[in-house]
């Protein structure tokens, strides 16, 4: 017994060193961030920023708790529009430091996660969903009654210029502003995660899995559910505050029902079941969101079209797919993988430029003017006009498919076979570990 | 003041049912498999875009009649290849898949049609005005409406009282467990009322699209109200769906109707509201403002004070 938890107190003060490491290559990567891109990839950074700490915040409830949300931008509009009036009130002499604005914005969404929680957290399931979407839907339309606090359709704006310096740091040019957002982010994910590892965090997670007989051991499930819906309602609200420093002006597009879907595509793409999913997700939604829109139109169908394959394919999402290969890796049979997975890639890529172009060939045909027939598509000129094109990407498309068809059964086999030997070399360990 | 009751009566009436075809197919659906299908509404907008497109090949007959097929066709599928699959998830990866269809539908209809509003219009026999009172037209499209959404509840409603695929249905409904242990095809089950659930949102979708409007946003604007409806109503009751459906079609309409505001009712008891009174938005905002806001409030109060709904069994 004694051998056993030495073993276990040694392995835990590994795992601690470990994830003293992880955080601190974490701090360093947000630190070296902005020296790599341009002017364009740092206002792109603190949207990152911002839409992890929404998206993480979101999956306290959804990931953790279990309590599916389909209003949870209320929370972080409030925040935005609390941090707003405190900048105005801060530009008329009230004596307050701007980088703390976060904060305000997070005790305001935490009092109104509190006073909406108290009630809509009584039960979880369809019902949760429903109240929050009732919620959001009477909030989105008092957003544009209410006209001395909202501000009416085109919101509310301030400068974050006009506070007093902060050690001399004055939020002016872009960088100075991702360094604030990368600070708060930074705390935001590290207290979130300790909240996750807390009590709190476990019992959020035991009501999740089985709130009956969480009641049973004598907790009381509706208190726990409004403990994590509170401290993500806070969390919400602090990256409102960052998202209203950064961009100054709060509407109520940020606190309406499409807002809050586009949390939970997020933090759903990304993957629910780990903590770091909403980050990914939040990355990926923020580069089709601002990379991709730049490139396509279409880029809302392929966000919706990425949102259903996942759902389907892989429920846990991106960082689902990735986490698949730590068995792998602990087997070091990570490099049998590249070649099936480069095979795998032959096909999936034609199939996606066959796609792909395909849709926009349609959508070029639909948008442009009569007689602008020309268009690029991956680095091609086409002529849409004539038959080549169509049913050249058509044969493309048919062909990837059918390789994947072909392919997908050899990626598998091996992918089974990296990972086959884990409960081999696994019972071999329980044994050494039994004798 | 008469004729702005009866005209606000009849719209409530029209608009009532054309809720209640919508959200018998939705609580069909939620009751039977637990879903909240909020796709529904997409379904819905699908149907009008597909009648459009038939219409002004072979005439607006063919689309009322084939563009709710097409339809429901399609969430059969979208529930046999979708949702069953995701169905072993569990409930809540369930209702972000529908999400996921919903959003998809949304951007498909765009990609297909195009952002703007369509020129989806009535047949010729059915322009014009069936009535004048008080000098106002009733025009005879919204009388065709009423008409096809009562003749569909009637249908529906035979179906299942007096047939016998409506009562496995019906039994279905309450415990699909047990009808399952009777030999009968729950998955199919679940499939063919889906297909149809979507059908009757299709057939909405196909009398709506011409006086509602045909366009991308035309989902959204409905689909909020008729999950309020169905909750409202309560889980599985279509009884209670129809009840909550002319409800909400009439307080909307009727409170559109009224200009009234809080600060009238002050002005009653002599205390005048000014730009200076503290919270001066609130007390002048007329009941014609807030009425968008109404139902999403009784669903908010509905479902604290009693999950199950107006005349549902059970909670979801």
């Amino acid at each position: 017994m004694s051998h056993l938890t030495r073993i276990c107190r040694a392995e835990s003060v590994v795992r601690k060193k470990r994830l003293r490491i992880l955080w601190l290559c974490f701090a360093v990567i947000l630190l070296a961030l902005p020296l790599v891109t341009s002017n364009f990839g740092i206002t792109i950074l603190t949207q990152i920023c911002v839409a992890s700490v929404f998206a993480l915040a979101y999956n306290m409830l959804l990931g953790q708790g279990g309590m599916l949300s389909f209003g949870h931008a209320v929370y972080f509009g409030l925040g935005g529009y609390a941090s707003i009036h405190l900048m105005e009130l801060v530009g008329n002499g009230v004596p307050v430091p701007l980088v703390l604005t976060p904060l305000f914005g997070g005790l305001f969404g935490l009092i109104a996660a509190f006073l909406i929680g108290s009630f809509s957290t009584r039960r979880a399931g369809t019902v949760f969903a429903m109240i929050s979407f009732g919620i959001a839907e009477l909030v989105a339309a008092s957003a544009i009654i209410l006209v001395s606090f909202f501000g009416g359709e085109e919101g509310v704006s301030s400068d974050r210029t006009m506070g007093p310096a902060f050690f001399g740091y004055e939020m002016i040019p872009q960088i100075e502003v991702y360094y604030f957002a990368a600070v708060w982010f930074f705390l935001a994910t590290y207290a979130m995660y300790h909240f996750s590892r807390s009590p709190a965090g476990r019992l959020a997670n035991a009501v999740r899995d089985n709130a009956e007989r969480t009641q049973f051991i004598g907790y009381n499930p509706q208190k726990i559910r409004l403990v994590s819906f509170v401290a993500s309602g806070f969390f919400a609200g602090v990256a409102g505050g960052i998202f209203a420093i950064q961009y100054e002006i709060v509407t109520d597009s940020n606190l309406n029902t499409a807002a809050s879907g586009l949390v939970m595509l997020q933090a759903y793409i990304g993957g629910i079941g780990y903590f770091v999913g909403p980050v990914i997700g939040a990355i990926v939604m923020t580069l089709l969101n601002t990379v991709v829109s730049g490139v396509t139109d279409l880029w809302l169908l392929y966000t919706g079209l990425l949102f259903i394959g996942t759902v389907l394919l892989a429920p846990n999402g991106l960082t689902g797919l990735i986490m698949m290969h730590t068995d792998a890796y602990h087997n070091r049979k990570l490099a049998t993988l590249i070649k099936p997975y480069l095979l795998g890639m032959l096909p999936l890529t034609a199939a996606f430029i066959g796609v792909v172009s395909l849709l926009e060939m349609f959508s070029h045909r639909n948008e442009a003017a009569v007689g602008d027939d020309s268009m690029l598509l991956f680095y091609i000129d086409v002529d849409i006009s004539t038959w080549f094109p169509w049913v050249g990407f058509t044969l493309l498309s048919l062909l990837g498919l059918a390789g994947l068809r072909v392919v997908i059964p050899v990626v598998r086999a091996s992918w089974d076979a990296a990972n086959e030997m884990q409960i081999l070399s696994n019972s071999t360990i329980n044994n050494e570990s039994d004798s | 003041m008469f004729e702005t009751i009866i005209f606000s009566l009849l719209n409530g009436l029209v608009y009532g049912l054309l809720l209640f075809l919508l959200s018998s197919g939705l609580t069909l659906i939620f009751s039977m498999m637990g879903v909240l299908n909020l796709a529904h509404a997409g379904f819905y907008m699908l149907s009008a875009y597909f009648a459009y497109s038939i219409s002004i090949h072979l005439g607006f007959w063919y689309g009322l009649l084939f563009a709710p097929l097409i339809v429901g066709f399609i969430g059969a599928m979208v529930e046999r290849y979708g949702l069953r699959k995701v169905h072993k998830f569990g409930h809540v990866p369930e209702l972000i898949f529908t999400f996921g269809v919903a959003f998809l539908l949304e951007e498909l209809v765009q990609f297909v049609w195009g952002r703007n509003q369509l020129a989806y219009n009535k047949p010729e026999i059915l322009e014009g005005s069936l009535f004048t009172l008080f000098g106002a037209d009733f025009p005879i499209y919204k009388m065709f409406m009423l008409i096809v959404s009562v003749v569909i509840f009637i249908i529906l409603l035979s179906v299942l009282k007096y047939t016998r695929t409506g009562l496995i249905i019906r039994a279905a409904v309450g415990h699909p467990n047990v009808v399952g242990m009777l030999g009968h095809n729950v998955p199919l089950i679940f499939m063919v009322t889906f297909g149809v659930g979507t059908a009757l949102a299709g057939i909405a979708g196909a009398i709506a699209g011409p006086v509602l409007g045909t366009y991308p946003g035309m989902a959204s604007g409905l689909g909020g109200i008729m999950f309020v409806v169905v909750i409202f109503g309560g889980l599985g009751s279509l009884g209670g769906a129809f009840i909550a459906s002319l409800m909400i079609g009439l307080i909307q309409t009727f409170a559109i109707a009224i200009d009234a505001s809080l600060s009238d009712v002050f002005l009653l008891m002599d205390i005048v509201i000014t730009e200076q009174t503290f919270m001066y938005d609130i007390w002048v905002t007329s009941l014609s403002q807030v009425a968008p806001l109404i139902p999403y409030l009784m669903m908010v109060v509905m479902l604290i004070f009693r999950p199950a709904g107006l005349m549902g069994a059970r909670e979801s």
